[in-house]
């Protein structure tokens, strides 16, 4: 599985910046961190060959000439001179783009990271997408690596001077109809139906917001109405499944693009997830959900279906004392816990009956249950791990000790600075430094994950050869890494597309036998 | 001897319940103490901060 963080970003000295090219500014300031760190190129070109972004789950692929611009997430995105002239007439701003290095002259748009990871500029965000892991403590980790790596370029901003500040921020909307995602990947076997995919997701992403999203305030895609609500999420959903991501967006998202064998693989990616600082929803996150899918592959998954699923979604999201219900078509009333109690007993039997008695299942079915025990006794009682019940319960003391209700401009401008990414900044950093919030990782481990890969998928190849060939890496993609080799003719083009391969158990005895690229290059094709 | 036992009983008593407002009152000083912080760290002018938050686009 693997994450991906779009975060916003804002350069307060500079209102009406380019987004993008705020974006590439903080891709080529990490650039120039690691390039100062190692003294190689960061840069490496992203490799557009194997993206298929209209490719349909459901056996289709939607004409290029009816989708919207911004599906189109398989050709470089360019800035033009207008987009240079919109950063605010400031040429200032684009000295970190064009210090000396390898690519001078050129703003770099992607990079491939050390770690495995990719960090580029994706509609109009810094995005970072985490290295594949086997498992959601791994993906966890190298989640809040990403947060350390966009720390690192905002950091390096703000060390150059007369260079305006840039902050980044990990949430999902403005609150003035804008959503940015914060994306799940699931691998799975592609032999499994679509369709049972989509019924057994469906109730529970509708609820899974309860232990693990991140609060928002205020109502509507444009924050209209006044009012907490669970998710930051739900409101800008409109249908039940579908093929696009920026608008019209569907609960199930049916964009087939395995970045991997095709005919053995899907990769389910999931849109629907509100974007956490913590550690522990981040868990929770993806290991109830790789739970579910478990159970979908096996078949066990529980049969309920939701009347009307984009309007329970949102239901539930606006009732922050989790007592709505919703309706099944079978008639019944039930509130998210009491759904998410029949997903979390189903699992419960499934991993007893298959005998996945692993540390890692065993630990997230205990909190999932925990989790739902609290929240169901006293919401308050989870605010150390679930996300929007820690920044609900801090909203809610401000507003208390202060007089004020939660239209009042200062409970929104804590809503967005929850999620500042600075440490000094950010509220839920600020409850973080207290002890006031659960983690599983500490900042050692963090930054270790920010330049190293995981070790047991294609990730670690990839990542390894870029720290340990930078100058011979000239394209990298989730399914290949492209490499020139001095003297040859070609570009040599390795494939990846298992994503359990390529692992250290397979070559880090061969890249720690640091061969000069030709030898490399011939072993791995011998 | 009746007596002496209901105002042992009684320091007891007070005892816990000093203890319990004790435990209230630290609960309230860390409540106090961050949510100063909180007054320190955010945005100084909070309309302002919110109404400049713009974004553009994404997924």
């Amino acid at each position: 599985m693997g994450l991906e963080t779009e975060y916003g970003v804002l350069a307060p000295s500079m209102p009406g910046a380019n987004a993008t090219m705020l974006s590439a500014q903080v891709i080529n300031a990490y650039a120039a961190t690691v390039r100062e760190a190692r003294g190689k190129i960061a840069g490496t070109r992203w490799d557009y060959a194997d993206e298929s972004p209209l490719n349909d789950a459901r056996g289709f692929t939607q004409p290029r000439a009816q989708a919207d611009p911004s599906q189109l997430t398989d050709v470089e995105p360019e800035l033009d001179a207008e987009q240079v002239a919109l950063a605010g007439g400031d040429v200032r701003i684009g000295d970190t783009l064009y210090e000396a290095g390898p690519y001078d002259h050129e703003v770099l748009m992607n990079m491939v990271l050390g770690n495995g990871a990719r960090l580029y500029v994706d509609h109009a965000h810094p995005e970072y997408s985490s290295p594949e892991t086997t498992n959601p403590f791994d993906a966890v980790l190298w989640d809040q690596a990403g947060d350390h790596v966009a720390l690192a370029a905002v950091r390096r901003i703000e060390s150059l001077a007369g260079v305006p500040d840039v902050h980044l921020y990990k949430n999902n909307t403005d609150n003035k109809s804008v959503s940015y995602g914060a994306h799940e990947n699931y691998l799975m076997p592609r032999s499994v139906p679509f369709d049972s995919i989509a019924a057994g997701l469906i109730p529970f992403f509708a609820t899974r917001q309860v232990i693990c999203a991140s609060g928002r305030v205020g109502r509507g895609m444009l924050g209209s109405y006044p009012g907490f609500q669970v998710s930051a999420r739900a409101d800008f959903f409109e249908a039940q499944i579908g093929l696009e991501t920026t608008i019209r967006r569907p609960i199930i998202n049916t964009r087939d693009e395995p970045h991997a064998h095709w005919e053995k693989y899907r990769r389910l990616h999931v849109i629907i997830g509100d974007a956490n600082l913590g550690q522990i929803s981040t868990l929770l996150r993806t290991g109830t959900t790789a739970l579910v899918l478990s159970m979908i592959e096996a078949g066990t998954a529980p049969e309920i279906e939701l009347r009307d699923p984009v309007a329970a979604l949102q239901a539930i999201s606006h009732d922050p004392t989790l007592t709505a219900k919703v309706e099944l078509v079978d008639g019944r009333r039930l509130t998210a816990l009491q759904i998410q109690w029949i997903y979390a007993e189903a699992a419960a039997r499934h991993s007893g009956a298959t005998d996945a008695t692993d540390e890692a299942t065993v630990e997230i079915q205990r909190r999932w249950e925990e989790t739902l025990h609290q929240l169901e006794t006293d919401v308050f009682s989870a605010a150390s791990t679930v996300d929007w019940v820690a920044k609900y319960k801090l909203m809610g003391s401000y507003a208390q000790r202060h007089g004020l209700d939660f239209t009042d401009p200062r409970i929104a401008a804590m809503d967005l600075q929850w999620a500042d990414i600075r440490p000094e900044k950010g509220l839920y950093h600020r409850l973080a430094a207290r002890g006031l919030v659960e983690t599983l990782y500490s900042p050692a481990q963090i930054a270790h994950a920010a330049t190293n890969p995981p070790e047991d998928t294609r990730a670690y190849f990839r990542g390894r050869v870029l720290s340990q060939y930078p100058e011979h890496v000239v394209a990298a993609s989730w399914d290949s890494v492209s490499f020139t080799v001095p003297g040859g003719r070609k570009l040599e083009r390795i494939a990846t597309l298992e994503p359990l391969r390529g692992t250290k158990a397979l070559v880090g005895e061969l890249l720690d036998q640091e061969l000069s690229i030709r030898e490399f290059i011939a072993t791995l094709r011998s | 001897m009746t007596q002496e036992h209901h105002s042992g009983q009684r320091r007891e008593e007070t005892q816990a319940q000093e203890q319990e407002a004790t435990a209230a009152a630290g609960q309230d000083a860390g409540v106090d103490d961050l949510l100063d912080e909180i007054d320190g760290v955010l945005e100084q002018n909070a309309e302002e901060f919110v109404r400049g938050f713009i974004q553009k686009g994404g997924q």
